[in-house]
Parts: C-alpha cells; sequence; structure tokens
C-alpha cells in the first residue's frame, strides 16, 4: 500500500517535472544577465585573468570560494573522524 | 513538439530527477541511496548550466579564442556555481559514504529497514 | 594485490596525470581549469597509485607524505591572501594585478594568446585551492582504502 502510494506521488510529481521542463523559458536565450556582461566586459581589466569563470570563481565570489573550501575541510575532517575507530593510526 | 526539441536539455534534467527521486524513495541499499542523491546532484548541475547557455555561444575564456567569441560568450556565473556545487558534492558523498562504511561495520548490514529493526 | 597489467600501467601513467594537474592548476587564470579541477586531477592520479599497490607499498610511500600539512597551508594561504586584501581595501581584493609583482603584469583586453605571467592573485589562490583540494581527496581515499584493505590482510 505505501509502495502503490509512494510510485503514485513519483509519477504526480515527475509529471509536474516534465511538463516545467517543456514550458520554461527555451534552451539556449538566458534572462537579462547584465551581472554576467559586466564580469565577461570587466573581468580581463580588473582581475587581469583570462578565464572568466576563474575570475569570477576567485575575485568576485571569493568569500563563496573560502565557504566551499571550509565545506571540503569540514568534510575531510568529518570522514577522519567518523572512521577513526577502524582505520589504525590516522594521516 | 518543437518547444520539446528546443528544451531537451531540461528534459534529460528532470527524467535524471524523477530516476534519483525513485532510487532515493524505493531503494533500500545505502550505495544505492547514495547512487541516487548522486544522480540528483548531477541533474542539478546540469539544469544550473544549462540555464546559463547562450544560443552558439563560445566558453568564457579569452586565450586564443575565435574572432567573433567576445559579443557572445556563455554567462560565466552558473558555471562558478556549478563549480562550487560539484566540490560540494564530492565532500557531502565522501562523507555519506564514510557514514554508510560505519553503518555497515556497526549493523553488518547496508539495508536500511534491518537497520532500523537493529537499533529497537 | 592487483595484477602486474595494472601496476605497470600505473607506473607509466602516474607521472603524466600528475603532470597533467599541476598543469591545470597553475594555467587556471588562462585556460579551462583551476584549482579544484587541477587538484581533483592530481588526486586522481594519486589515489591510482593508492589502489594499484598493496597496503604495505602504499603505508610506506604516503607515511612521509604530511597531507594534514598541505591541506593547512592551503587554507591558512587562501585566508592569508585575503586578509593581505583587507589591508589594501576589502578582504579577498585583487591587489596584486596590473602591480608588477610576479603574476601581476596588465594583461591585454581582447582575445589574446595567454600570458602565464598575469593574473594578480588568481595563480596563487589556484595554487593554494589545489594544495587543499588534492591533499583532502587523497586523505580521504587513502583512509577509506586502509580500512578496506585491513579488512583483506587480516
Amino acid at each position: 500500500m505505501r509502495k502503490l502510494l509512494g510510485i503514485i506521488a513519483l509519477t504526480v510529481f515527475s509529471i509536474i517535472l516534465f511538463l516545467t521542463a517543456v514550458h520554461l523559458r527555451s534552451f539556449g536565450s538566458p534572462p537579462h544577465a547584465e551581472m554576467d556582461k559586466y564580469f565577461i566586459e570587466h573581468a580581463q581589466k580588473e582581475a587581469s585573468a583570462n578565464n572568466v569563470v576563474t575570475s569570477v570563481v576567485f575575485d568576485y565570489r571569493g568569500f563563496d570560494t573560502l565557504g566551499e573550501a571550509t565545506v571540503l575541510f569540514t568534510a575531510v575532517s568529518g570522514v577522519l573522524m567518523a572512521l577513526r575507530h577502524y582505520g589504525g593510526r590516522k594521516k | 513538439m518543437n518547444s520539446v526539441l528546443v528544451n531537451l536539455p531540461f528534459i534529460v534534467v528532470a527524467i535524471l530527477l524523477a530516476i534519483g527521486f525513485y532510487t532515493i524513495g524505493f531503494k533500500r541499499n545505502l550505495i544505492k541511496i547514495i547512487i541516487g542523491v548522486e544522480i540528483l546532484e548531477g541533474a542539478v548541475n546540469m539544469f544550473i548550466v544549462a540555464l546559463g547557455y547562450v544560443k552558439g555561444g563560445y566558453a568564457p575564456i579569452y586565450t586564443q579564442a575565435p574572432s567573433g567569441a567576445i559579443e557572445n560568450m556563455v554567462l560565466p556565473t552558473p558555471q562558478a556555481l556549478t563549480l562550487t556545487s560539484i566540490v560540494i558534492g564530492v565532500a557531502v558523498t565522501a562523507l555519506m559514504l564514510a557514514f554508510a562504511v560505519n553503518i555497515y561495520k556497526t549493523y553488518g548490514t547496508l539495508d536500511v529497514s534491518k537497520v532500523r529493526r537493529l537499533r529497537g | 594485490m592487483t595484477t602486474v597489467i595494472i601496476r605497470t600501467m600505473t607506473r607509466i601513467l602516474t607521472p603524466a596525470i600528475l603532470v597533467f594537474g599541476s598543469y591545470i592548476i597553475l594555467h587556471g587564470h588562462l585556460t579551462p581549469g583551476g584549482g579544484f579541477q587541477g587538484g581533483a586531477v592530481f588526486a586522481s592520479g594519486l589515489a591510482l597509485l593508492i589502489i594499484a599497490f598493496s597496503r604495505k607499498r602504499v603505508k610506506e610511500m604516503f607515511e612521509k607524505v604530511p597531507l594534514s600539512v598541505f591541506e593547512s597551508i592551503g587554507a591558512l594561504g587562501f585566508l592569508g591572501i585575503g586578509l593581505m586584501g583587507i589591508v589594501m581595501y576589502t578582504f579577498l581584493r585583487n591587489f596584486i594585478a596590473n602591480s608588477g609583482a610576479p603574476f601581476g603584469m596588465p594583461t591585454p583586453e581582447g582575445i589574446n594568446p595567454g600570458f602565464l605571467n598575469t593574473g594578480g592573485t588568481l595563480p596563487y589562490l589556484n595554487i593554494f585551492v589545489g594544495l587543499k583540494v588534492l591533499a583532502g581527496l587523497t586523505s580521504i581515499v587513502l583512509i577509506l582504502f586502509l580500512i578496506l584493505r585491513r579488512e583483506e590482510n587480516e
């Protein structure tokens, strides 16, 4: 019974997802993007880097990347903590 | 029918999301549930990148770009956010696998329902 | 213990993978890639090294490698460059760009062949983040490997 209910819910959800995907803004025409235009035009002058994605990641959104590095650090220490009893000597 | 063909990447994303939710909801093996989470993550990353695509655009990199690339570049911010999301996904997956190993060592099984039963 | 085919191919492939990872880290501001991707490539080379050899060899190989120190150097270097930016103007300000310091030459406008000596703080941050990612991913793979192989041996 629970499985049947789950299948019905999943089907309804999938249909909604499919309809949303069909009726989204058509692929290849993003909305107004002044911020991205600014990044593309000014990345070479302000960050002096050819790769705009890297200059967004490390310069314009550097604080975000700091948080991301913190998440990675937390995950590594979490893995070491979770497996501490089985790993023998720690690395 | 035409809009279906135009929006094919979004539809692939929707199918992947449905597969991921099916895997999470109906499978009992913890490793399979982790695989489902990974599928969901890939779907979301694909969705973000696909939202930033400009028709006929080039990669937002100036090094030896083709001559017409400057006026027609793909949006860089979604790609940067996807990069963040991928790294966080790797971290979360490693953590989930570590806990799965832990659960297997403790209970001797990866079946979610049996784990619950053993807890009492 | 893996077969001799895997061990031989690992000996051939690992230096190439490590060099490619270093290239991606160092050229992060010019070509597709950056610290995270290059660190992941580097860590995959080390993971190949880890899974191809026996537990004893891996322990010998990685006993001298201070992975946690690398991870800490990566995090502290990132923070340090960000705080040096605070001295100039704001957190993580690109204060080396166009200043003439190493990696500080101005980049020409528009399409260019790409000069390594540009980018300001970006190459430094790439290197630190690459160090951090390769240490983190390698330590995850290493500790999972050590646990699983221990079961096998006993």
